[in-house]
């Protein structure tokens, strides 16, 4: 394991009487991309603006390269953030806009050109440079914001939901884009976002957060094979794993992996009697919704498989794809 | 039913709407407004009220009086001033209740005091205020020993005479004008301050920025339009202030040391009974409240695009 890059110890961040972030471990390797995964009010944003420097931890350390910076201002720290709005300064053109930090820094004239060249021909913003952020698009923005980030080569990238301002068509193109993009730079980067979609596609590994602490904090595959509770089960995945209670346990598994039972192979596939309710058909696969007992369930087949809505059928899941359940903590149970 | 008809037509009802303040508009706006040219180019008096047009002979006589051009001059330093304290008081109020702390409110309220006085008791309560001889502020340096002893800060005498140094007289027109003015500017600073996305000036902390970069190159710029809207405003009272001057000074200390454009105006043409002259000194309002309205008009505009 590489030695970590960022880490925070024990970090904490009360509002009065509200804990936004209650706790939490976290090392993040150079030059990987964590990605803070988790609804609204999870607390992912504000662990962000703690390692930003724009809150101090109520208690805890946040580490960079080995420094203890909880003391140390935003700009000292050595980071640059991509806000969600992307924050241009709209009276300033796409030019100055990535110059700025660099201006700040009080870097002569031919440098500054130099580097903002550099960083705008890496988004391919480069024949925007004289516009006004009104007069680029929400994409062209969301690049002028990431290369103002990149423009000062940060040790550390932050990113607070910047896709989720774009047109779904574009955010599709930008995630890809942008992994491309961070791989190549290299810079490590703590990525936020509510999107589990975005988080799989983009993450080196993924901490799924909920009120405040980290749930699980994994690659995309373990998150998504082996949740480490009902939160993650639920949350990660679209649709989310079915639950249905069996001896006193909560028993989960994908959709995906609900089959019709002479589909199903391999040794002892737990039978269910599973009756449709619905059928939707998404073009090239189906999402079929229905009961086991009193537990809703929903199965992901391809679109051939024939089933009528009103019946009911008996589908299989393999052994090795169900997970257990601790009925009252959610807490996985192994085996 | 007919007559909800005709309500329902919006050619009808349009034109009918707007008919009282049209009306208004035209006969106590319009009329006095060329009636003021008409007077300025005639010899009409209050004793003798038949126009005669005589030219630009009171346009002649008034660039030649010495009380004109001093009245002139004293305008627009009054203005440009008060206006310039304003904005920069203004600016501190307005940083200074963006933030909290205990007793906020009542900071507000005491902020927002001089706009809720008709500024004519405003002025008289200033008129106690600047007294020559019962001067709270004057007694307060006394009580310091800043007043009233030989080799004293401020002088032997035992009382400064705001109101009757021409110098001291002017600060105190001043003075007023601000005192008035703050509330309004304050407000309107703090609405636009408000306005600025909070991520932006976070951006601007990441990218580095210390707070006098960040109030010099994004603070500012981005209050350019409100800060406009103030300065137009504060000008516009400003200039056209009559109340101020006459009841603290009635324009003097003799001659003139605090006499403005309105004062001048009213003095000749209703106290003193030369309409003709009174509406020509008035009539050099107008370039500048024109070209006043015109930056107005156009800054609207482009608010109302964006």
């Amino acid at each position: 394991m590489r030695m970590a890059y960022v880490e925070l110890r024990g970090i904490k961040k009360h509002f009065d009487t509200v804990k936004a972030v209650d706790g939490i471990d976290l090392q993040i390797a150079e030059g990987e991309i964590v990605v803070l995964l988790g609804p609204s009010g999870s607390g992912k944003t504000t662990l962000m603006r703690l390692c930003a420097g724009l809150e101090r931890p109520t208690a805890g350390e946040i580490v960079i390269n080995g420094e203890v910076v909880n003391d140390v201002p935003p700009r000292e720290r050595g980071i640059a953030m991509v806000f969600q709005s992307y924050a241009l300064y709209p009276h300033k053109t796409v030019f100055k806009n990535i110059a700025f930090p660099l201006i700040v820094e009080g870097l002569p004239r031919q440098e500054i050109r130099k580097k903002v060249e550099w960083a705008s021909g890496l988004l391919g913003i480069g024949h925007l440079l004289d516009r006004m952020p009104s007069q680029v698009s929400g994409g062209e923005k969301q690049r002028v914001a990431i290369a103002r980030a990149l423009v000062r080569r940060p040790r550390v990238l932050l990113m607070d939901e910047p896709l989720s301002n774009l047109d779904a068509k574009v955010r599709h193109t930008a995630r890809v884009e942008l992994k491309k993009f961070q791989q190549e730079i290299g810079v490590t980067t703590i990525y936020v976002t509510h999107d589990q979609a975005e988080a799989m596609g983009l993450g080196d590994r993924i901490a799924v957060m909920s009120d405040g602490r980290v749930r699980q904090i994994g690659t995309p595959e373990d998150i998504y094979r082996d949740p480490a509770d009902t939160f993650v089960a639920g949350f990660v995945g679209i649709p989310p794993m079915n639950f249905v209670e069996r001896n006193g346990m909560i028993v989960g598994f994908r959709p995906e992996l609900f089959l019709p039972a002479d589909s199903a192979q391999g040794a002892e596939p737990m039978i269910l009697r599973f009756k449709v309710v619905r059928v939707e058909n998404l073009g090239s696969f189906k999402l079929v919704y229905g009961t086991i007992g009193d537990a809703r369930v929903v199965a992901n087949l391809p679109v051939r498989i024939p089933l009528d809505e009103g019946k009911e059928y008996d589908f299989a899941v393999r052994r090795e794809d169900l997970r257990y359940y601790n009925k009252q903590t959610g807490m996985r149970i192994k085996g | 039913m007919k007559a909800r008809r005709i309500l329902d037509r919006e050619d009808i009802l349009a034109p009918l709407l707007l008919l009282p303040t049209g009306l208004y508009i035209v006969l106590f706006v319009g009329f006095p407004f060329v009636m003021s040219f008409v007077y300025s180019i005639s010899n009409v008096t209050v004793g003798n009220p038949h126009i005669k047009i005589i030219g630009l002979k009171n346009f002649i006589s008034l660039l030649q009086d010495v009380a004109f051009r001093t009245s002139l001059v004293n305008t627009f330093i009054f203005t440009v001033v008060s206006v310039s304290l304003v904005i920069v008081l203004a600016h501190i109020l307005a940083e200074l209740l963006l933030r909290d702390f205990r007793g906020k409110w009542f900071v507000r309220f005491i902020v927002l005091m001089p706009w809720t006085a008709p500024i004519a008791l405003g002025a008289i309560g200033f008129l106690w205020f600047l007294d020559s001889v019962f001067s709270p502020i004057d007694w307060f340096l006394r009580m310091l020993g800043l007043l009233g002893k030989p080799g004293a800060l401020f002088g032997p005498a035992s009382n400064l005479y705001w109101l009757g140094r021409p110098g001291l007289a002017m600060a105190s027109v001043i003075l007023v004008h601000v005192w008035r003015l703050l509330p309004l500017a304050t407000v309107i600073l703090i609405a636009g301050m408000n306005s600025i996305p909070k991520e932006i000036i976070e951006a601007a902390q990441m990218d580095g920025a210390g707070y006098f970069r960040r109030l010099f190159h994004i603070n500012l710029p981005l209050l350019f339009p409100v800060i406009g809207v103030t300065v137009l405003f504060a000008t516009f009272f400003t200039f056209t202030d009559m109340t101020v001057v006459w009841i603290l000074t009635r324009g003097g200390p003799p001659p003139n040391a605090t006499q403005v454009l309105a004062s001048l105006s009213f003095l000749t043409g209703i106290e003193g009974g030369d309409l003709a002259q009174g509406a020509a000194i008035a009539i050099f309002f107008f370039p500048v409240l024109a070209g006043l309205a015109i930056i107005v008009l156009k800054l609207a505009k482009k608010a109302v695009v964006t």
